[in-house]
């Protein structure tokens, strides 16, 4: 192999351009005198030799250039040459340069940005769990209703499961974490032994759970702690293996610390501590979770083993719950076991941000097209000023190939630049969509890996192409002589060149039209969701104080409760107060039990169930639930009371037919109680929800130790906040009082999702209508320049101002008009994709159809309006004497 | 500008490596040896010549150096890489192949 040879001669080609040029002419130089010699030899004379000479040659320049191409197959060098170029070029209009690079940096940005969301949430959401593409999430079911999953449930699944590589779990928990004085409210997970081992992750000191220590009720107070609150909370302490831990007000002995970048397995939020799931009653208070197969209480995942595809892990997973089903009929009966992706995980945020997410993707390519196409017309207007050049290099000799190359070189130029400044916004919007979540301690990051970056590159590339061949499409048409010649003149609506560009500004107005549309329909729906009454009013201020964390068991908060709220209610301005555990809409989950109704018979494959709230006398009159019959719980239903019950209504239509319930018994978690009441229906976790049966029991008989306290005034929140401090501080100088909200708040953050996809698709569709305004007025802009002759020919004729204005304006709405014309069928098509997020919206609403056709029209007319008027302009006699 | 075909294109390569074998010679004198040992048969289009031999010494089957011609100019001589004999010996090979049987397939009656 004598590759250095060729190694040796393309640097020299490649550094020493200026010698090889010279040596060049030199070498033809040679040629040519010996050839002259020799036809004087032959007997002409000097002048006519040197004459044949050249002939015989055929064109030094043009041998040159061949001599050059030859060389040039020379990739790097030729590549380098564009560069060059390319820089130069971009440098002499940097007004074009820098609009087209921030029209790119939009485009590639919002994609980054999307796919580093969509890989940080959805696909990868783990940092430091290898594998993730094998993990599935997984939940029960009752006929159509999700639930979690029970514990012996899942001992049975990991044992009998032949496709699972490991069944673990993961179920998110709040902790009363104190330290010295000071005491927080934690995140933290209840795990499997196998936790660490499944996910891959291992501790940096100390050890992960031992086999076993999920076992034995209360049997294993080990915690593992994570990097952050080993850093913040323990000032990164290197002895800390072994200290103990109050977590809840039981001891826990810290075992371990979690690695700098493991947040847990939890999309949305930051785990800190993780406890074995023998701990379970410590954070979860109830029946035996460890044996009780009615408990369903577990998050859990899957990793599957390498190559099992979702479906056929789904179908032996529901094999084995259809024996579960017929061995244990007591718990099991008419419930099965769901196989989730990653993506779509039920239990954390991964679901709720999914069809927002989707949207997004759609978004931010249509952002794309818009952007391609706007800076290909910015390229188009410039491939024509630069049209000169180019017939000049080809009329030299440079192969039509050349130039494209040099015009795709000056695309990557752009498009590299874009994508640069693309990674920096991802780089920047990482932690963005956590600003829709107000007053939540969420945590959504954006993950910008090899995936998120290797898709970008491949929008780069597709943007290169794009940009930097439509120009070249345009050099291929080049007609030597003629445009060498003239600058050719065009007729308003003439046909040929411009079909090209006024595609590129249909395509823009249509894709506008499209995000408008979109746009307007997530405002209404957000508006309509934001009006829709709860069924509660959302005028009344909520807080909580943190007994627990104080170590008040229940005898003493039962004491404090009763003497906190008797003081408030001699508050001034206080109109009513009252406990419940659950604040609707929050985050927080309601108590759920197995029903029996009297007189009710279940379907074979059917276990009712209800969810419930423990609330206090006068909690229906403080929220302002209307109470349709029967009575409201008093002071009388305490512990030593008969337990009693108030439903709903969609309780007493699916349970007792619409008969009147009260008097009538239902089985709670094992107990009968007697419903004495029925409320109307209310919103429980979401504004979008549909009507669930759902009941109430009085806190006195189901007593929790921090329930919520909910207050309606006619003062203002500080004041009431204060007057509330003041009361508690009178009881327990050491207490402190959690943030005060109201209901409209907790409404508010609970429709963030919808906020998101409107706020996003809101800004995106703007953003469009502005490019394709931009290029509209370009396109309109470009044609009247062109058809100065004509313009001049019709006014010398007798044309007046308004007749040009028509003309022009009619021209450019016609483009407008056939890019709303397909919009509005694309629309029809597309806007169902919205449907998850809208709310008592038609997809096809034709309010949203009709604003977004007001404003592009509006748009449209003022982007031809300044072209038209300056057609109106024109000097007829310079007109027909510029030619 | 018509480019010469392919065909036509690899025979000028082909020529111009074999007359290289004998002793490295410039532009000029390549075209003036093809003309006299083909007995004035094939003319070297001269316009085609140099961007072949740029295309060769890229290619790395000959190599240039400067030099003084026989009336004392100064030349750019080409000579045979070992690559370039090799993928002559190949070539000469080929074409025999081929004119062979081109000549079977014309003399055949």
């Amino acid at each position: 192999m004598r590759w250095h040879y060729k190694v040796s001669h393309r640097l020299r080609s490649l550094f020493h351009r200026e010698k090889a040029e010279l040596d060049l002419s030199e070498e033809l130089q040679f040629h040519l005198q010996n050839q002259i010699d020799e036809y004087i030899a032959g007997g002409m004379d000097a002048q006519e030799a040197r004459h044949a000479a050249f002939r015989s040659l055929g064109g030094v320049e043009q041998v040159k250039e061949e001599c050059r191409e030859a060389r040039n197959m020379n990739v790097i060098e030729n590549f380098a040459r564009d560069m060059r170029l390319g820089v130069r070029m971009l440098r002499r209009n940097p007004g074009f340069t820098v609009l087209t690079i921030l029209c790119l940096t939009l485009g590639i940005g919002a994609n980054a940005a999307v796919f580093s969301w969509v890989e940080g949430i959805l696909f990868r959401p783990y940092p430091l769990v290898p594998h993730q593409e094998r993990l599935v999430a997984l939940s029960g079911t009752a006929g159509e209703e999700r639930e979690q999953t029970s514990w012996p449930d899942l001992l049975d699944l990991q044992k009998s499961c032949t496709l699972c590589e490991t069944v673990f779990v993961s179920s998110i928990t709040g902790a009363t974490l104190s330290i010295g004085e000071r005491a927080e409210v934690t995140t933290g997970s209840i795990v499997s032994a196998n936790y660490f081992d499944a996910i891959g992750v291992q501790p940096i000191l100390g050890r992960g759970f031992a086999p076993g220590e999920d076992t034995g009720r209360n049997g294993h107070p080990v915690v593992v702690i994570s990097y952050r609150l080993w850093q913040t909370r323990f000032r990164g302490d290197p002895e800390i293996i072994g200290k103990t831990q109050r977590l809840d007000n039981v001891v826990h002995t810290i075992i371990g610390v979690a690695p700098a970048r493991f947040y847990g397995t939890f999309v949305g939020r930051v785990m800190e501590f993780w406890v074995p799931a023998s701990m379970v009653e410590v954070y979860n208070a109830g029946s035996n979770k460890l044996e009780d197969r009615g408990a369903r209480w577990a998050e859990a995942f899957v990793r599957l083993k390498p190559g099992v595809t979702r479906n056929q892990a789904q179908q032996e997973i529901s094999a084995i719950a259809a024996r579960l089903e017929v061995a244990y009929p007591a718990t099991n009966r008419g419930r099965g076991i769901k196989v989730w992706p990653l993506w779509n995980t039920p239990f954390n945020h991964a679901s709720h941000l999914l069809p927002t997410l989707q949207i997004m993707v759609v978004v931010a390519m249509f952002v794309l097209f818009i952007v391609c196409a706007n800076v290909g017309n910015l390229l188009l207007v410039r491939s024509f000023a630069r049209r000169h050049e180019m017939t000049v290099r080809l009329a030299m000799g440079a192969s039509r190939g050349r130039l494209v190359r040099q015009l795709v070189t000056e695309g990557l130029l752009l498009s590299t630049c874009g994508a640069a400044g693309g990674m920096l916004v991802a780089y920047w919007c990482r932690h963005a969509l956590v600003l829709f979540f107000p007053g939540d301690v969420l945590y959504l990051p954006g993950e910008i890996d090899g995936r998120v970056l290797g898709l970008s590159a491949a929008v780069c590339l597709v943007v290169t192409l794009a940009v930097g061949l439509v120009p070249a499409f345009q050099t291929r048409r080049l007609a030597l002589a003629e445009t060498l010649k003239t600058e050719a003149s065009a007729v308003m609506g003439a046909r040929g060149r411009a079909w090209f560009r006024s595609s590129l500004v249909v395509l823009q107005v249509t894709l506008s039209f499209l995000l408008l549309v979109g746009a307007t329909l997530l405002m209404q729906s957000l508006s309509k969701i934001r009006a829709t009454s709860p069924g509660f009013s959302t005028q009344v201020f909520d807080t909580s104080v943190p007994l627990v964390t104080a170590g008040y068991d229940a005898p003493r908060a039962k004491i404090f409760q009763d003497e906190l709220i008797q003081r408030v209610r001699a508050l001034p301005g206080i109109e009513e107060a009252a406990y419940a555990r659950v604040v609707p809409l929050s985050y927080q989950s309601y108590s759920s039990t197995p029903i029996a109704v009297d007189g009710y018979e279940p379907q074979p494959d059917e276990q009712p169930t209800a969810e419930y709230n423990e609330v206090s006398p006068d909690y229906f009159a403080t929220m302002s639930i209307p109470l349709i019959s029967g009575r409201e719980f008093t002071r009388a239903d305490d512990e030593n009371a008969p337990p009693v019950a108030i439903v709903n209504q969609t309780m007493v239509a699916r349970y007792w037919r619409g008969k009147n319930p009260i008097g009538q018994r239902l089985e709670v978690k094992g107990n009968w109680v007697l419903v004495v009441g029925v409320v109307k229906d209310s919103k429980y976790y979401s504004i979008e929800e549909t009507p669930r049966p759902f009941f109430y029991v009085p806190l006195r008989q189901y007593f929790a130790i921090e329930p919520d306290i909910h207050i309606r005034t006619t003062q203002p929140l500080e004041t009431i906040q204060t007057a509330l401090m003041r009361e508690v501080r009178a009881l327990d100088p050491n207490l402190a009082l959690y943030e005060m909200i109201t209901l409209q708040e907790q409404v508010n953050r609970s429709t963030s999702e919808q906020l998101v996809a409107v706020t996003l698709v809101a800004l995106f569709g703007g953003l469009a209508l502005l490019l394709a305004s931009i290029g509209l007025y370009g396109v309109m802009s470009y044609t009247v320049s062109q058809s100065t002759r004509e313009l001049g020919l019709r006014m010398a004729l007798g044309a007046g101002a308004s007749n040009v204005l028509r003309l022009v304006l009619s021209r450019g709405l016609l483009l407008t008009t056939t890019g709303i014309m397909i919009g509005i069928v694309l629309a029809l098509l597309l806007t169902r994709l919205l449907g998850n997020l809208l709310y008592q919206v038609s997809p096809r609403d034709p309010l949203a159809f009709a604003a977004a056709f007001a404003v592009i029209a509006l748009a449209s007319t003022a982007a031809c309006f300044l072209p038209a008027w300056r057609a109106t302009r024109t000097d007829p006699i310079r007109a027909l004497r510029a030619e | 500008m018509a480019k010469p075909t392919d065909l036509l294109q690899g025979t000028l390569d082909l020529l111009i490596l074999r007359t290289l074998v004998l002793e490295p010679m410039h532009g000029w004198g390549i075209a003036q040896r093809i003309r006299q040992v083909s007995k004035e048969v094939l003319q070297v289009n001269q316009g085609a010549l140099y961007p072949a031999l740029h295309r060769l010494e890229q290619q790395g089957w000959i190599q240039a150096k400067w030099g003084e011609s026989e009336n004392n100019r100064r030349a750019k001589f080409y000579s045979l890489t070992p690559d370039g004999a090799r993928y002559l010996r190949q070539e000469q090979a080929q074409w025999k192949r081929l004119s062979l049987a081109i000549n079977h397939v014309l003399e055949t009656p």
